[in-house]
């Protein structure tokens, strides 16, 4: 029997030449000098193998004994995803390189927006989901060093301690080779080359018992089988509901897993090694489960009912006195249990890192207003910290837990438990319509439900109430943890992961239907689901001209030509360049990117400025698609702002004209009143005193011919007003032709005071100073004879001066001729001086003949004639004023 | 008999027509032109009947009928009313402000005697 000295001993040394094949591959990388074998898809497919921890390792006979052939599940669903799927890895890995990811959460945060919330979310939920997992592999470490304790009745040993110091070696060792280097998108090749060291070991290990139990035992492959067949195992009823569940999870935890993430996507060398790992990895499982099946039947067989059928491919050589064997077994599981755990520790120290400690630390520097000009030693102790802190948690959940749950079990929990990613995960690689929201709401509701029907009934132990788990949260019954919405006699995985990703997957495509994505989200929404359209090949970036003519396309898609041509020539003229545009320097990109911000927003101006003059590899076309959408919304919206200025424009013309129709309706109403009035009432007395001269008979010759007068004069009336009603019609209509003859003033005057003063027995004194007549006119004279006629008959009419006088005055002022008719009586009061001039009005009680058109016709020839007829108030008596242009000057 | 008629119209012609009917008739015509004066020149008159132009310098005759139906005893006295314009409307409104009779220019002799004959004896047996 191998002591345990012996066995540490051994420990140590593989451990020791684990650290010296790492050390040896980085300082190869560093100095560019790796071999070829390195960068190999052999390399990669082996990596890959730490899917295959101490639970695939011990756990899967463990399994087998137990459940027969469902295990094979768990190296299904990986195998279908290798097969059927690799293009989907493929584009997971080139996203992965484009994006320069670091994690599954960096992924996840990146392509919704780079939401850290987001990432914070996924960090936590994986570090729940594999510190179980973590401890798992401790207590398998753990568990087989017990096996060999019971073989070495000279040495007592502690259990805690052994467990503690493979922690916080393996620790040490992620610290050592996983945090070298800073940037953590690096490959970390120490670790790789050691991790695939160790799936030679480990698959080495499980073959080597397998051939033994096959050939060394049973005594052939006939026999073997012959074994099965009689054994339980093969008579294990297979439960088609378990098996597509567990394939699935398997398939899902397969492309979630972090350290998975970390492998597959983030050390990866190159994508073209996928397609030799598509088929060379299942061929690993298929290899590593061969045996799994016959340990288990000879294990049931050989040893006492009641050993633990997990630590079978141990027992098995142990119980056979093969010590060799069972040595070589014991360091395949050590190999699987440290593989998973230096990798895991990386990727979720990473994620811890980056997304919860370094946030939080700027966000404390930034308080205290003190930044460091170098943040480098800080992350990489962030990290440092990170990977002994993740260490300790899954120290402590083993030392919680008691190491009591199955193997497979926690396995499938934790599976269950990063499955949750999927939906956002896949969503995100496939469809642009997914949204920020709907990842962090599905993820949210997936692992809620995860954590009530699966981990907390697991853990057991009082953190889920017995009465919770029997009755319901809160007593209702369809809130029962392993029996949600009243749903009964399902197998609690099937039941947990059933309602667990289908809520999840429907909310999260409810809610990025509901929610509007961010400029940065459609940004790197097209640039994932899209990633192969634009990031094949090398970049093109090749000279800061070239760079900085994509930025002015850029940038007259979303300002315009003109104002993006106005803006490249300013930054010209400011740098004082001679080429044609302007050096991308920092100062311009900076100016440029608040101009862009300007019309499409922060966000995605720095995202667009960044990818071109970044040079990373989103191609121009994709950026200017986004531009193009974004130019054309804007667009839109002039075109939708113009039309509606034009719109209200329209509306108000509408407005004004119907509200001058309205204007001009009523004015014709009130003229047509008008006309009316002053059409009855002569005929009023018309057909009065017609009637009366027809009817009654004795009537002296006198009043007859009185009479006959009123109606003579009536008519005479009538027939002026309608005179001066046509004659204004004509004049408003512009339809009235001028006879433009050449004249003096005195002359007009003279005819016109002869005119009006002709046959009127009312006096009226006309004064007028002929000296200052001599004006020469060229103008209608008849029509201007017409107004003075017009203005001396109504002094005529109403100066109520004892003895009317009129004295008429011209002069020449301002270019213009001023005709000045002032009487002396009391003139038109001060509140009717503006409406003399309209039609009909009438200012004086007596009706004196007139129907109100005079001064209206006056006005409306002046205005024909060029000139105008006003009101001058304040000269005590009725004082006119003619004005004309001046067309000549004073006739001497 | 004394039938005594007040008659306000700016229109001469119209008030000299009116008058000769009138007179004829066996009334005794009192004639106006004047709106604001109107309402006083009535109420000292205390006519059997009222004749009133609707547009009238000073006040017009719907104001003039307004103010004599809010006085004391002038409820019942006839008012006829005379008017070139005959809208539907001014109608409306005179009937509204206490008119008896609304009468459209240019009206035959015949009707306005008519009119103020009936007026006269509605209102003596009311």
């Amino acid at each position: 029997m191998a002591s345990l000295n012996v066995l540490a001993f051994v420990c140590l040394a593989y451990v020791a030449f684990l650290f010296f094949i790492a050390f040896w591959a980085d300082r190869m990388a560093t100095r560019g000098k790796s071999a070829a074998w390195m960068r190999s898809p052999l390399i990669y497919t082996l990596s890959l193998s730490i899917y295959c921890t101490a639970w695939t390792f011990y756990g899967a006979v463990g399994y087998a004994a137990r459940s027969g052939l469902e295990f094979v599940t768990i190296y299904l669903g990986p195998s279908l995803v290798m097969i059927c799927w690799w293009w989907g890895l493929r584009k997971l890995v080139r996203i992965g390189r484009s994006q320069r990811i670091t994690s599954i959460a960096d992924l996840l945060s990146s392509r919704y927006g780079k939401s850290n919330l987001l990432a914070a979310g996924v960090t936590i939920l994986a570090v729940i989901g594999v510190t179980p997992y973590i401890s798992l592999q401790l207590q398998s470490v753990t568990l087989s060093f017990a096996i060999f304790a019971e073989a070495d009745p000279l040495r007592g040993y502690n259990e805690t301690s052994i467990v503690f110091w493979v922690a916080a070696g393996l620790a040490v060792f992620a610290i050592l080779f996983g945090t070298r280097n800073l940037n953590a998108n690096e490959r970390h090749h120490g670790v790789v080359t050691a991790v695939a060291l160790e799936a030679i070991v480990k698959l080495a290990a499980l073959l080597a018992v397998g051939v033994f139990v096959v050939w060394g035992i049973a005594g052939g492959i006939g026999e073997t089988l012959a074994r099965i067949d009689a054994s339980q195992i093969g008579q294990w009823n297979v439960d088609g509901s378990r098996w597509a569940t567990i394939t699935f999870l398997a398939a899902a935890a397969f492309i979630c897993l972090p350290r998975m993430f970390q492998v597959m996507v983030v050390e990866n060398e190159d994508e073209r090694h996928l397609r030799i790992a598509s088929w060379a990895f299942p061929l690993y499982l298929l290899l590593i489960s061969m045996f799994v099946v016959p340990i288990a039947v000879v294990g049931l067989d050989l040893l006492p009912a009641g050993s633990n059928p997990d630590m079978f491919v141990l027992t098995v050589p142990l119980q056979q006195g093969q010590q060799g064997l069972a040595m070589l077994s014991f360091l395949g599981g050590f190999s699987s249990a440290t593989s998973m755990v230096i990798v895991a520790a990386m990727a979720l120290s990473t994620m811890v890192s980056n997304h919860i400690v370094m946030p939080v630390w700027l966000r404390l520097q930034n308080r205290q207003a003190s930044v460091s000009g170098d943040v480098r030693d800080v992350v990489l102790l962030s990290r440092r910290v990170s990977i002994a802190a993740i260490m300790a948690l899954g120290y402590f959940y083993y030392h919680l837990s008691g190491g009591a749950a199955a193997l497979a079990a926690i396995g499938l929990i934790s599976f269950a438990g990063v499955a949750q990613l999927l939906p956002a995960l896949v969503g995100g690689l496939f469809w642009r319509g997914a949204t920020r929201s709907g990842a962090l709401a599905g993820l949210t509701v997936g692992f809620a439900i995860w954590l009530y029907t699966m981990l907390l009934p697991a853990l057991g132990g009082g953190l889920l109430p017995e009465h919770i788990l029997r009755y319901g949260l809160f007593g209702l019954s369809w809130l029962r943890p392993e029996a949600l919405f009243g749903i009964e006699g399902l197998d609690p995985t099937v039941h947990a992961v059933m309602w667990s990703m289908s809520l999840n997957a429907i909310v999260f495509c409810l809610v990025s239907l509901m929610s509007f994505p961010s400029p940065l989200e459609r940004l790197q929404g097209a640039q994932f689901v899209n990633v192969f359209d634009h990031s094949a090949g090398p970049r093109g970036w090749t000279g800061s001209v070239a760079q900085c003519e994509d930025l002015m396309i850029m940038s007259q898609r979303i300002l315009g030509a003109t104002e993006a041509q106005a803006f490249f020539q300013r930054e010209r003229m400011r740098q004082g360049g001679r080429g044609p545009l302007p050096e991308p320097t920092p100062a311009f990109l900076e100016r440029l990117e608040r101009e862009l911000s300007a019309s499409i927003g922060a966000a995605a101006a720095h995202a667009m400025i960044g990818q071109i003059a970044g040079g990373s590899s989103v191609s121009v076309a994709d950026l200017l698609a986004v531009a193009d959408e974004t130019a054309q919304m804007l667009e839109y919206s002039s075109r939708l702002e113009a039309q509606s200025a034009e719109l209200s424009a329209t509306a108000r013309k509408l407005r004004e004209t119907n509200e001058k129709l309205t204007q001009i309706s009523e004015q014709k109403d009130a003229f047509l009143s008008q006309v009316s009035h002053e059409l009855r009432t002569p005929m009023t007395s018309i057909r009065a005193f017609s009637e009366i001269l027809r009817d009654a008979g004795q009537l002296d010759a006198q009043e007859q011919r009185r009479y006959a007068g009123i109606i003579h004069d009536e008519t005479l009336r009538l027939t002026r007003l309608l005179n001066d009603l046509l004659d204004l019609s004509v004049l408003e209509s512009g339809q009235v032709s001028l006879n433009i003859t050449v004249g003096t003033l005195s002359e007009v005057l003279d005819h016109a005071v002869a005119a009006a003063l002709a046959g009127s027995d009312q006096p009226l004194r006309v004064r007028r100073r002929p000296e200052a007549e001599g004006f020469r006119l060229t103008s209608d004279l008849d029509r201007l004879a017409q107004v003075f006629i017009n203005l001396i008959a109504n002094a005529q009419k109403y100066c109520d001066a004892e003895q009317p006088e009129l004295s008429v005055s011209a002069s020449m002022s301002g270019g213009r001729l001023h005709v000045d008719f002032f009487d002396n009586g009391s003139g038109v009061p001060a509140d009717a001086q503006q409406m003399i001039f309209e039609k009909f009005a009438r200012v004086s009680p007596e009706r004196a003949g007139g129907a109100g058109l005079g001064l209206a016709i006056c006005r409306e020839v002046m205005q024909r004639l060029g000139g105008d007829v006003s009101y001058l108030p304040g000269h005590g008596g009725g004082a006119f004023r003619v004005s004309l242009p001046a067309a000549g000057e004073k006739a001497a | 008999m004394g039938r005594h008629v007040v008659l306000i119209e700016d229109e001469p012609n119209i008030t000299e027509a009116i008058r000769f009917l009138l007179m004829r008739d066996g009334w005794s015509v009192d004639a106006h032109t004047d709106g604001a004066t109107a309402v006083e020149v009535i109420r000292d008159a205390g006519p059997d009947l009222v004749i009133l132009d609707l547009m009238l310098p000073g006040k017009s005759g719907l104001e003039i009928v307004r103010e004599l139906r809010a006085l004391e005893g002038m409820q019942a006295l006839p008012v006829l009313m005379l008017t070139a314009r005959g809208q539907m409307r001014d109608r409306e409104m005179a009937e509204k402000a206490g008119v008896t009779r609304f009468m459209t220019k240019p009206f035959s002799n015949a009707e306005v005697l008519t009119a103020v004959r009936d007026l006269h004896a509605q209102a003596g047996q009311g």
